[in-house]
């Protein structure tokens, strides 16, 4: 998603002169195995900011690309079950309303008259709750982003593996693929993990660790709720999706770093037994399928945004740890401005990979 | 064949459908369920993938062995939740702030 919005929105600028190569299908890595939530509650200033001009982007998004990519602003529910989520919550949303986000604290009883009237709010402290955060379809968005910059010029590449970023004299000059090379005096790493592999081949070393993730989706329902429904303490998130199925996971701490993405049963049976909690209706309803995918995890859970430091005109925007499908459109726009040489309209400096060599870093408190 | 044949029975996909999707540059099951949802529902693709292997086989020249059906992911056949859960995996007391989210 990151590589087709940053090749639309280079060629809107006008650098129509561009190439997307894409290993397998668009798609086919981190954002087609997402859950598709777009949340723009954060802990920190930055973060928020930058979700709430995300959400901005996607909701003009449709008409812009032309395309139904299934954008539904059906709020986050974030449930609080310790002492650390209320205080931590409370700052947040404190934050979050100075910056003009539509986010309040609810009650357990006001969840349930107001907002998801079949949760079990079984030892919730409080939530926040933000009715203008979203979701969206991640295929149909790749896809629209990626015909839209077709049509403005751009050639898109698929079944076609990066080998190797060439560069000459500290600055790159083009990327050898599996089916020829490509001269290019800039190049943008946007592979997800395998992000790392690509910029070693230019002697760069990112900091991003390959984690799995796993999700699961039932069969399609009448919608009986609208928000995502997320905890970080309870280790949870799920939503029903416009097509009516109810789509989730949760992460286990315990995952080794590594590139497998195969599904286990243990997810299966511990996914459906926190689905059944919170949701005791759900234990008729069938899974239809189960999937993993890959989170590319940075120190502190933030993107690498920008140029890379000793090798002129090679950009990285990877690193995402598991949020890069919500903040996308507006990521993709200012590293796009970054890669043309303009000012970005949001200053991303902050999020280059150079801050882990250049002192202490602020981590976002609403990451795990 | 008539555009308004249903490949895909459990997502309501038209032969149509697929055929246009091909057009624009889908050549793969792969491609096609996850832009159309042929083979996303209850039954997986057990019956549709093998249509749709052969639409395009027939549109790209391809031999319909050759290409390949989308990956198989569990469970099998959709399965309850309420068979699934893991008893006492669920415990609320000793929640200590771990987790994640999408």
């Amino acid at each position: 998603m990151v590589g087709a919005a940053i090749a639309y929105y280079l060629a809107r600028g006008g650098m129509t002169d561009c190439v997307l190569v894409e290993a397998d299908y668009l798609s086919s890595g981190a954002t087609g195995r997402c859950g598709g939530g777009i949340r723009q509650q954060w802990s920190t200033e930055a973060n928020t900011r930058l979700a709430i001009e995300s959400v901005r982007e996607f909701s003009t998004l449709e008409e812009e690309l032309d395309a139904d990519i299934e954008f539904l602003q059906g709020g986050y529910l974030v449930l609080a079950y310790t002492d650390e989520d209320v205080a931590q919550f409370e700052k947040n949303v404190g934050l979050q309303q100075g910056l003009g986000l539509d986010v309040a604290i609810l009650t357990p009883d006001e969840i349930v008259e107001r907002v998801v009237p079949e949760l079990n709010t079984d030892g919730v402290r409080m939530a926040t709750y933000c009715p203008s955060d979203a979701s969206a379809n991640p295929f149909l968005t790749t896809q629209a982003y990626a015909d839209a910059a077709r049509r403005l010029g751009v050639e898109i590449e698929l079944f076609t593996p990066v080998t190797r970023v060439l560069t000459d004299g500290g600055k790159v000059t083009g990327v050898e693929t599996s089916r020829g090379t490509i001269s290019a005096p800039l190049v943008v790493n946007v592979a997800g993990s395998h992000s790392v592999p690509i910029a070693a081949t230019a002697g760069v070393d990112l900091p991003i660790t390959p984690c799995r993730r796993q999700i699961l989706v039932t069969e399609p329902l009448e919608r009986f709720f609208h928000p995502m429904i997320i905890s970080f303490s309870f280790g949870i998130y799920f939503r029903q999706a416009k097509h009516g199925s109810v789509i989730g996971g949760f992460g286990d701490p315990d995952e080794p770093a590594g590139f497998n993405q195969t599904s286990s049963l243990e997810f299966l049976t511990t996914m459906s037994a926190k689905l059944a909690f919170l949701m005791p209706r759900l234990r008729s309803v069938k899974v239809v399928r189960q999937w993993g995918g890959l989170y590319d995890l940075t120190p502190d859970a933030q993107p690498l945004l920008g140029e890379t430091d000793g090798v002129e005109g090679f950009f990285q925007a990877n690193g995402f740890s598991g949020h890069g499908f919500m903040v996308a459109p507006k990521v993709a726009m200012l590293v796009a401005q970054a890669v043309a040489g303009t000012e970005p309209d949001l200053d991303i400096s902050r999020l280059n990979a150079r801050r882990f060599t250049d002192g202490p870093v602020t981590t976002d408190k609403s990451v795990v | 064949m008539n555009r308004d044949v249903i490949i895909c029975r459990c997502e309501d996909v038209t032969y149509g459908e697929i055929v246009d999707a091909i057009d624009a540059g889908l050549t793969t099951t792969e491609e096609i369920k996850r832009i159309l949802r042929c083979g996303m529902g209850p039954c997986q693709g057990r019956t549709c993938s093998r249509l749709i292997a052969r639409i395009i086989a027939e549109k790209t020249g391809a031999k319909a062995p050759d290409v390949p059906y989308p990956a198989v992911r569990p469970p099998t056949r959709p399965v309850e939740i309420g068979t699934l859960e893991e008893p006492g995996a669920v415990r609320i007391e000793t929640l200590t702030g771990t987790g994640d989210e999408e």
